[in-house]
């Protein structure tokens, strides 16, 4: 892949949006063992949300549509995770804005990208918050010259395991304080399957 | 899961239809949102309050909507924070000109959903000030973590803002006060069985027959320890103990207390609990100046309770007394 297209972001979505339905049980699970229960709901509620604002727009700009992703997980989501997602997807639409998005371009969307969720969230990285999963893509991208399906996969995959190692510090599961520690952490989960979604359009497209 | 329910993913509008129903003189719903006013917001020369979070904590925080209290409550889904755009209505409604004051309970998902709304209100030209309500005594308080959560003292400072902004304190003076209240109110909660998000259709976690989860959150995370559940005495002794631990109440000084039901525990045993932690204040030579026992910041079905003290002095005493009249609170 060279040019990653406006198909290549419906298909990114797509994906995406049929991971979090399957394991909406799953991310509920996992927060209901050091969060609060909602993330499965929250994050199945947001991505239905997106699909129907997206379905049948001819969006001429890959930037167009990760805008009304933005402006659909920020208002259809809630929770920790709704605004931190929002203003992940309005970064890259807004670093995507105006120009082909190449691999570099990516890379920097990324970059912004995890730049914005860290100030809205206050969290760095090794927090046991999703900013790890960001974190370890955003270095993957850096790394690797072209579009790489199985670098961001791999990067994505082991920051999302080693979560559970992790003390959180951020977010609900630091009120438990060590006994976070053993529990994966459920935005990092649904973080992997975004970028496991890219992984595979990048590799479909390739 | 048994609920008298219709559709799991209905329960918030199917609430705040019946919410309107019940008192239609009081409260409207702002149509196509999921935000509660008073019914003649914006109120002039008064500074708007708005809070909220997610739904389950019934009557929190529509309840606390109505004179001397609140102007809008924004209600989430269950347990999960309301999102920007529907607080940003809220704000747009009550502000009359003279601001709008945010009273926000210390999760992640509902500060930052505030903060976001507070920009968009910002951008139009509406002055916003908030508090964020730490008063969870459970949990570990630290300036590198998300802090202590905000629990049922949380509606002592919807009563005392709410007077303070009804009396015609400017935006500053109301955000002085609740900050005040802030730093005066302690709680702490405890459970002994779990609740069911609708949505989710299973309990968040289990307890024995003969256990309790003492310090547990009012969204069902999990508290500090569990351990075989002990008599109404030893648990009042417990939470007004670790409340007393973390602020200073000096003999002689006044103090208005409350008892808060999570959900499904009976008034009786509230009393039972609030009359040993009268006890122990009167021993300690604190006096109790206000009681307040039943259910104010539930969380679904869940048995247990939570106490909460808040050191008064002279001004809160007055705003504690003022007026107020919401569905869920009156004086
Ligand atoms: N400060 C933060 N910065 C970055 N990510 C965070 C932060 N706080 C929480 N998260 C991420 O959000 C996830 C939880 O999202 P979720 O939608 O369940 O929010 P929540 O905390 O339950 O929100 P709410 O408090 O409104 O219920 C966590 O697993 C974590 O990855
Ligand atoms: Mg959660």
């Amino acid at each position: 892949m060279d040019i990653f297209q406006v198909g290549h972001a419906l298909e990114w979505m797509a994906k995406t949006n049929e991971k979090v339905q399957d394991n909406k049980e799953y991310l509920t699970s996992l927060d209901q063992a050091i969060g609060d229960g909602d993330h499965g709901i929250n994050m199945a509620r947001g991505f239905e949300e997106v699909m129907k604002k997206i379905n049948g727009v001819a969006y001429q700009h890959v930037a167009d549509v990760m805008k009304d992703v933005a402006m659909t997980l920020m208002s259809k989501v809630g929770g920790a995770a709704g605004p931190l997602y929002g203003t992940a997807f309005l970064k890259l639409s807004m670093t995507f804005k105006g120009s082909e998005v190449d691999n570099a371009s990516f890379s920097k969307g990324i970059e912004d990208a995890l730049n914005g969720v860290k100030q809205r969230g206050k969290a760095d990285v090794g927090e046991k918050t999703l900013v790890d999963v960001w974190t370890a893509v955003a270095n993957a991208f850096r790394e690797n010259k072209g579009f790489g399906g199985e670098v961001i996969l791999q990067a994505a995959k082991s920051a999302m395991e080693d979560s559970k190692d992790i003390k959180a510090t951020k977010g609900r599961a630091a009120y438990l304080g060590d006994r976070s520690i053993g529990h994966l952490d459920p935005g990092s989960v649904s973080s992997f399957y975004l970028f496991e979604s890219l992984a595979e359009v990048i590799n479909e497209g390739a | 899961m048994k609920k008298i329910i219709n559709d799991p993913n209905q329960v918030v509008q199917d609430m705040i239809k019946g919410l309107v129903a019940a008192y239609p003189n009081s409260v409207k719903q702002l149509p196509g949102t999921t935000v509660i006013t008073g019914f003649d917001v914006p109120v002039d020369n008064k500074v708007g309050l708005v809070s909220g979070g997610g739904s389950g904590h019934e009557p929190a925080h529509a309840g606390f909507v109505g004179k001397g209290l609140l102007d809008a409550a924004v209600a989430g889904e269950v347990f999960t924070s309301p999102t920007p755009d529907q607080v940003f209505e809220a704000i747009k409604a009550v502000d009359s000109g003279s601001g709008v004051f945010l009273i926000i309970k210390n999760y992640t998902g509902d500060v930052l959903n505030f903060e976001m709304a507070a920009e968009l209100a910002e951008a139009e030209g509406i002055q916003v000030e908030k508090v964020v309500v730490n008063d969870d005594v459970a949990v570990e308080d630290s300036s590198f973590t998300t802090g202590r959560r905000g629990i049922a003292g949380t509606v002592f400072v919807h009563k005392i803002a709410g007077a303070m902004a009804e009396k015609g304190g400017s935006l500053n003076e109301v955000k002085a006060v609740a900050e005040k209240v802030v730093n005066n109110v302690r709680s702490m909660g405890m459970a002994i069985s779990p609740c069911t998000v609708p949505a989710a259709g299973n309990p968040s976690f289990e307890l024995a027959d003969d256990e309790m989860e003492v310090g547990m959150g009012i969204h069902g995370e999990p508290g500090i320890e569990r351990t075989k559940i002990t008599s109404a005495d030893e648990i009042a002794t417990e939470l007004t103990g670790k409340i007393l631990e973390d602020i200073e109440i000096n003999r002689n000084d006044e103090v208005a207390v409350m008892v808060n039901g999570l959900g499904s525990t009976p008034e009786m045993e509230l009393f039972i609990l609030n009359g040993k932690v009268h006890d122990i204040l009167t021993e300690k030579g604190i006096n109790v100046y206000k009681t307040f026992v039943g259910e104010y910041m539930t969380s679904l079905e869940m048995a247990g309770c939570s106490v909460t003290l808040l050191k008064l002095d002279e001004e809160l005493k007055e705003l504690l007394n003022a007026e107020s009249n919401g569905p869920a609170f009156h004086s």
